[in-house]
């Protein structure tokens, strides 16, 4: 493999990357305050075909981009009145939100566009077009430092730079703000912060709302970055794969963005080399494309350190019985 | 409980036998859905052009999942729809348990391998279009690499491919054919993010003309293929105006010629198998205004060419589904 070619497979990797990574820090947030939340591939759905819809409609990408928020805000206010306020079971809840936004996303597109459950494809002004950072041009002759730069750092959408940044951003909010803590605490033992006299029920909603918003982030970049346009179902598992990566992660910031820049590599190189040969034998690319899951049942086996959720996570917060 | 069984029963009867007389035909399309601007929509307006031309009616039903074909299949034989005609191979597993208790009724099985007295089987010679558009692919591109990115990887999707590359061979034999599958589940016919992925990656090897036979993928393709300035081709419907002066032609499948013959010659339809080639005009490339700047006199000659030499028998297309090897492309 040249120097270039890693470059494509390294640049063709972040991409495929940056929308596993926000789904996996919304994912963070929301499970950490102990509310699992399956429903990440849902609300990415929801918010690319908003996201693809608005900008069509109003040839605005940033328009788009607030309309995915909402779409997935309103789902994650459904996830959280029904595991919040009604306690309810938050698989079922998850699960109900992909449903609904598979559904719901092809009959509005199919009524608003006529194409067949899409959306038209977004010119111009309408997709997330690709920045080029300052100095490309300057650097370029230098070697190594100067490709590298020019076509792996820069040249890609707002949203990659933003989620890239949100991942100190998280790390700092979560273990360096009271906000932070209680977040964690809430996940954990929500008796112990109601008891110091703090809503569980509002840190709860905060963090679904944060997820809300994250996932649509990534459900925009989908859609008006990576792609012209909203296909039915084009999120095509990418949200469980980030709840892989959450788990792979172990619920931590910085091991998130890892954990999906090495997925996002697995599935770069799936992409690249059809079949790989490794000392002789040649490994298909099934296998490449597996391999995120296996890694994260042999994580979750306890193979390789143990990932233990949140204690909390997953059970309604009862005040009194 | 019981009350409501027969509530539910009565609604769903009504809704099926809505003013139906005995025979009219039914149309079932498959999962993708009625509009997917491509198989079954193609297969909606030859019904529809039939209904236009005739002034007949026909019953519809769009699958939502997998329980409802054999059930579907059922309520319209017990309605007296006739001819059912099906879309997509998927059918072909409830026609093989239904039909038999149907002998009456006349079921067309589109794509699929139903043997059965009451069933008419069409299937197409995808391989002879995919020929033609790897003939324009090999003439348009100019680094004489050339992409293919399939769908699921399914036999089915290896007989384009195959077909593909034996076209792109016939005009230039040292041209270097690349052929990637999006995945093998059927969220490979989804995931346009990755089909542009696959495009970038075949561009960085050089590829300058891709053909797509992915379904919504293959939507990826084309917009990546625009975006990077290169050459593409779609698939089973007229894709070239998705992009104007980008998309190269497209590979069509003319279900709706199969569906309106289907339906004309309704309950007389004479069952047992059909295979709409290239002499049938079941299948072929596109020209439109759209692709007319891209297409050249060499181009169309050369199709004009391979079109002749295959109908009359003189060049045999390999068809990987029959053969279940390639010999011009590795999987």
């Amino acid at each position: 493999m040249d120097f270039l070619t890693l470059l494509q497979v390294l640049d063709s990797s972040v991409r495929l990357a940056i929308p596993l990574l926000l789904a996996c820090l919304a994912g963070l947030y929301s499970e950490r305050a102990g509310i699992f939340d399956i429903g990440l591939e849902g609300k990415m759905l929801a918010a690319a075909f908003a996201a693809a819809a608005f900008a069509a409609i109003t040839g605005n990408v940033w328009i788009g981009l607030l309309a995915g928020i909402g779409a997935s805000l309103i789902l994650s206010a459904i996830h959280g009145i029904a595991s919040i306020t009604f306690r309810g079971n938050q698989l079922i809840s998850g699960v109900a939100i992909n449903m609904l936004a598979a559904g719901m996303t092809v009959l509005i597109a199919q009524d608003w566009f006529k194409q067949g459950g899409r959306t038209p494809s977004l010119m111009g002004e309408g997709r997330l077009n690709p920045i080029t950072l300052p100095f490309a041009d300057m650097f370029e002759s230098i070697p190594y430092f100067g490709p590298t730069y020019e076509e792996l750092i820069s040249g890609h959408s707002a949203l990659v730079y933003v989620a890239v940044a949100l991942v100190p951003l998280t790390w700092w909010v979560l273990f360096r703000t009271r906000f932070g803590l209680r977040l964690r605490a809430v996940g954990e033992n929500p008796a112990s912060v109601d008891t110091a006299g703090i809503s569980v029920v509002r840190l709860r909603f905060t963090a679904v709302a944060i997820c809300g918003i994250l996932c649509g982030v990534a459900g925009a970049y989908l859609a008006t970055g990576l792609q012209a346009g909203f296909i039915k179902d084009m999120t095509a598992g990418r949200g469980f794969i980030a709840l892989a990566a959450l788990i792979f992660a172990k619920w931590r910031p910085w091991y998130a963005l890892y954990a999906c820049l090495l997925f996002g590599l697995l599935q770069a190189l799936a992409v690249r080399f059809q079949s790989i040969e490794v000392a002789g034998v040649v490994i298909p690319v099934q296998f490449m494309e597996a391999l995120p899951f296996i890694l994260t049942v042999v994580i979750l086996a306890g193979f390789v350190g143990r990932a233990i959720p949140p204690r909390a996570g997953g059970e309604p917060y009862v005040k009194e019985r | 409980m019981t009350l409501m069984k027969k509530f539910l029963g009565a609604a769903a009867a009504a809704a099926l036998t809505a003013g139906a007389a005995a025979a009219d035909p039914a149309l079932i399309f498959d999962l993708g859905g009625k509009f997917d601007k491509s198989f079954n929509e193609a297969g909606f307006a030859g019904a529809t052009r039939w209904a236009e031309e005739t002034g007949g009616k026909f019953l519809e039903i769009e699958l939502q999942s997998e329980a409802q074909r054999e059930q579907a299949l059922r309520r319209f034989a017990e309605a007296g729809a006739n001819p059912i005609v099906t879309m997509g191979f998927a059918m072909t597993t409830p026609i093989e348990q239904v039909a038999p208790d149907y002998p009456e009724t006349k079921f067309v099985n589109i794509d699929g391998w139903a043997n059965l007295p009451n069933v008419l089987t069409i299937s197409f010679a995808e391989h002879e279009g995919s020929f033609l558009a790897g003939v324009m692919a090999a003439e348009a591109s100019k680094s004489g690499t050339v992409g293919f990115i399939g769908g699921m990887d399914i036999p089915l999707i290896r007989k384009f491919a195959c077909g593909y590359a034996q076209g792109v061979k016939s005009v230039n034999p040292d041209a270097t054919v690349i052929a990637n599958m999006t995945g093998t589940t059927p969220s490979a016919w989804n995931d346009p993010v990755k089909g542009g992925e696959l495009t970038k990656a075949q561009i960085s090897d050089g590829a300058d003309v891709i053909f797509a036979a992915a379904g919504g993928t293959g939507v990826g393709v084309l917009q990546v293929a625009a975006d990077e300035g290169i050459l593409s081709i779609g698939v089973d419907s007229n894709q070239n105006h998705l992009h104007p002066g980008k998309v190269l032609t497209s590979m069509l499948k003319r279900v709706d010629v199969a569906v309106y013959n289907a339906l004309k010659d309704g309950a007389d339809l004479e069952t047992g198998f059909q295979n709409l080639n290239l002499a049938a005009e079941g299948v072929g490339v596109a020209f439109d205004e759209n692709n007319a700047p891209l297409v050249t006199a060499e181009m169309t000659a050369a199709v004009e060419m391979a079109t002749k030499s295959i109908v009359s028998g003189e060049v045999k297309v390999e068809d990987y589904a029959a053969a279940e090897s390639c010999s011009v492309l590795e999987f």
